[in-house]
């Protein structure tokens, strides 16, 4: 502080890759070479895994994955976490199953589905900010609600639902892309540039990174903390009708195993679950990541019962590698 | 324009109570446009309470705040920046994984495309960097990451936010508590930078020789009460020791070694 007095100069080099991830430089590009790395293994070890046939399939297993989450990853950013997604994807697709169980369209079920889920999100966040419950316990219990909710409704009976639009939604393509995969660029784009590019992400990434410094200079934290929550569910609702036109039903089983998945595809991208730090394109890779991996083991005869063994020590592979991180 | 006889800030009578403890009991002190006050007094003695009444966090039960001879009331922080009353938070509440500028800016961001406001990075950027260059501090660029700075350029960034947006009063809760030596200086001296370009400052602090250094005129605290007023030039370190422990000066048991110079 005693040399030159100083100026701050806007500085015009911050390199593409590191404008792309918004955070330290080494941790947030890893986990783009451990892709590429993954792939490139992939191709040698088997002739199927790199063919656009398989890429694709790829593709769509990893959007649904992508969606929820990048809504789990705005919530993580906050220092919260939302137990609640795998529920809130299961409801939404039941919602879709009984609107068409009831003659109301595809259209009014996924409304039916995204609203639900949407609104018990914001349930969750002002549970956790006005209630002044820890988040883990508020989106635990959420959780158990939104699941007994859709079982209530659907009887617990998967819901069959023949709809040439829904189903399109998962097969149908716009060029090479499947719609599915194109919903969860979309998503993916629109998130990275809220959080790098509005006032809104900012308040995230402060009301993680400092509660209560946060709060002294006016930012409505318990706001942010509500619309944070609000998106997750409305994003897992979405997840969860993209589930249902992938299996062509709607099932009371298929939603809930998507939380675990989830936050490790956000520990894979780097988010902190201490919050304040996080990028959108990081969980998108550890989603990619995940789903790979399981794709190359099946390809490779590893079996499934020995699968989960993998992932999980990837998992703690990486949040041990984060660590050393600036 | 403030007159000779009317204070920029005045607090009349303030009380405020947190069920059945008393914070403040019954204060009132002032500060004048132009100059530093300060504020000691031991633990408890109701400093911060005062402080927060003054930034909008808490309201108080009672009494009077006036800006240049105006009522004023404080219901949230925002207002209180409004009137100008800019703080220096002693946790100095920055975000590490922000970057200097957004630091600088949080809370009041330029954006344009209401209501998502998407942000004019490069505007900010900017006018961070310009706000920053004022200090005679020697800080990386704007766009770095608060994390990678220095303890001394740390409380740079909040300062010169708590100053840099035309702050008419700017209170210091603690500004070097959790500083090195070397660093505690660099601070001082900054400080006494922005004393010299006539801003005005409301100074909480423990360390008694920096209080004797930094401020114009003090105010003692004790139980909820202002219990002495003194001018920096015309009172001892041992006086004010005695003054917050409620001893009688002549027999105060805590001696302050070198109370008046400092070693700058």
């Amino acid at each position: 502080m005693t040399a030159s007095p100083g100026t701050a100069p806007v500085d015009p080099q911050r390199g593409m890759l590191r404008r792309l991830t918004g955070a330290s430089w080494f941790g947030d590009v890893a986990i783009v070479f451990a892709f590429i790395a993954l792939m490139l293994v992939g191709g040698l070890l088997s002739d199927v895994f790199l063919t656009p046939r398989n890429l694709t399939s790829i593709a769509v297993a990893s959007s649904i994955l992508i969606v929820v989450a990048i809504g789990q990853t705005l919530v993580i950013i906050t220092a919260g976490i939302d137990l609640s997604v795998g529920s809130l994807m299961m409801l939404s697709g039941v919602m879709v199953g009984v609107a068409v169980k009831n003659d109301l369209g595809v259209p009014v079920g996924i409304v039916m589905g995204i609203g639900a889920a949407a609104a018990l999100g914001a349930v969750n966040g002002l549970v956790i900010t006005k209630g002044k419950i820890s988040d883990f316990i508020a989106t635990l219990g959420m959780m158990s609600i939104a699941l007994g909710i859709g079982q209530v409704i659907s009887g617990a009976r998967p819901v069959t639902i023949i709809d040439a639009g829904m189903t399109a939604l998962a097969t149908g393509s716009l060029g090479p892309f499947r719609w599915i995969v194109l919903v969860s660029v979309v998503v993916a784009v629109v998130a990275h540039i809220l959080l790098f590019n509005t006032r809104f992400g900012t308040y995230l990434l402060a009301t993680g990174g400092n509660f209560e410094g946060s709060r002294d200079l006016g930012i409505r934290v318990d706001s942010v903390k509500v619309r944070a929550y609000l998106i997750s569910g409305t994003l897992a609702g979405l997840g969860g009708v993209m589930l249902t036109s992938r299996i062509g039903s709607a099932e009371p089983t298929a939603g809930p195993p998507y939380l675990l998945t989830a936050i490790a595809a956000t520990v894979l991208g780097g988010v902190s679950l201490f919050g304040g730090r996080g990028t959108i394109l990081g969980p998108v890779i550890g989603a990619l990541i995940l789903t790979a991996l399981l794709n190359l083991m099946t390809i490779l005869g590893v079996g499934v019962l020995f699968q989960p063994i993998v992932v999980g020590i990837v998992v703690i592979g990486f949040a041990i590698a984060y660590r050393f991180r600036q | 324009m403030t007159t000779d006889a009317t204070p920029l800030l005045e607090v009349k009578h303030v009380r405020k109570t947190f069920g059945s403890v008393v914070a403040i009991d019954d204060v009132s002190m002032n500060v004048w446009e132009g100059k530093t006050a300060a504020i000691v007094g031991d633990n408890g003695a109701g400093k911060s309470t005062l402080i927060k009444v003054l930034t909008g966090v808490h309201q108080p039960d009672d009494g009077q705040i006036l800006m240049e001879g105006k009522p004023v009331r404080f219901p949230s922080p925002t207002s209180a920046k409004d009137q100008g009353i800019e703080v220096l938070f002693q946790d100095l509440a920055l975000v590490n994984d922000l970057t200097i500028w957004q630091n600088v800016f949080l809370g009041r961001e330029l954006v344009r495309g209401e209501p998502v406001g998407f942000q004019r990075k490069r505007a900010m950027t900017e006018k961070a960097s310009e706000m920053l260059a004022a200090l005679d501090v020697d800080l990386p660029p704007a766009s770095t990451r608060v994390r990678r700075l220095s303890g001394g350029q740390r409380q740079a960034v909040a300062i010169g936010r708590a100053v840099g947006w035309n702050a008419r009063l700017t209170i210091m809760d603690e500004p070097t508590a959790a500083l090195g030596v070397r660093e505690r200086l660099e601070v001082e001296s900054l400080i006494e930078q922005l004393r010299g370009e006539g801003r005005t400052f409301l100074i909480i602090s423990h360390n008694f020789e920096q209080v004797m250094r930094l401020s114009d005129e003090i105010w003692v605290m004790r139980q909820g009460n202002v219990v002495g007023h003194r001018k920096t030039e015309e009172t001892t370190a041992d006086e004010l020791v005695a003054l917050i422990t409620g001893a009688k000066s002549s027999d105060a048991r805590f001696h302050v070694s070198n109370p008046t110079v400092g070693s700058r």
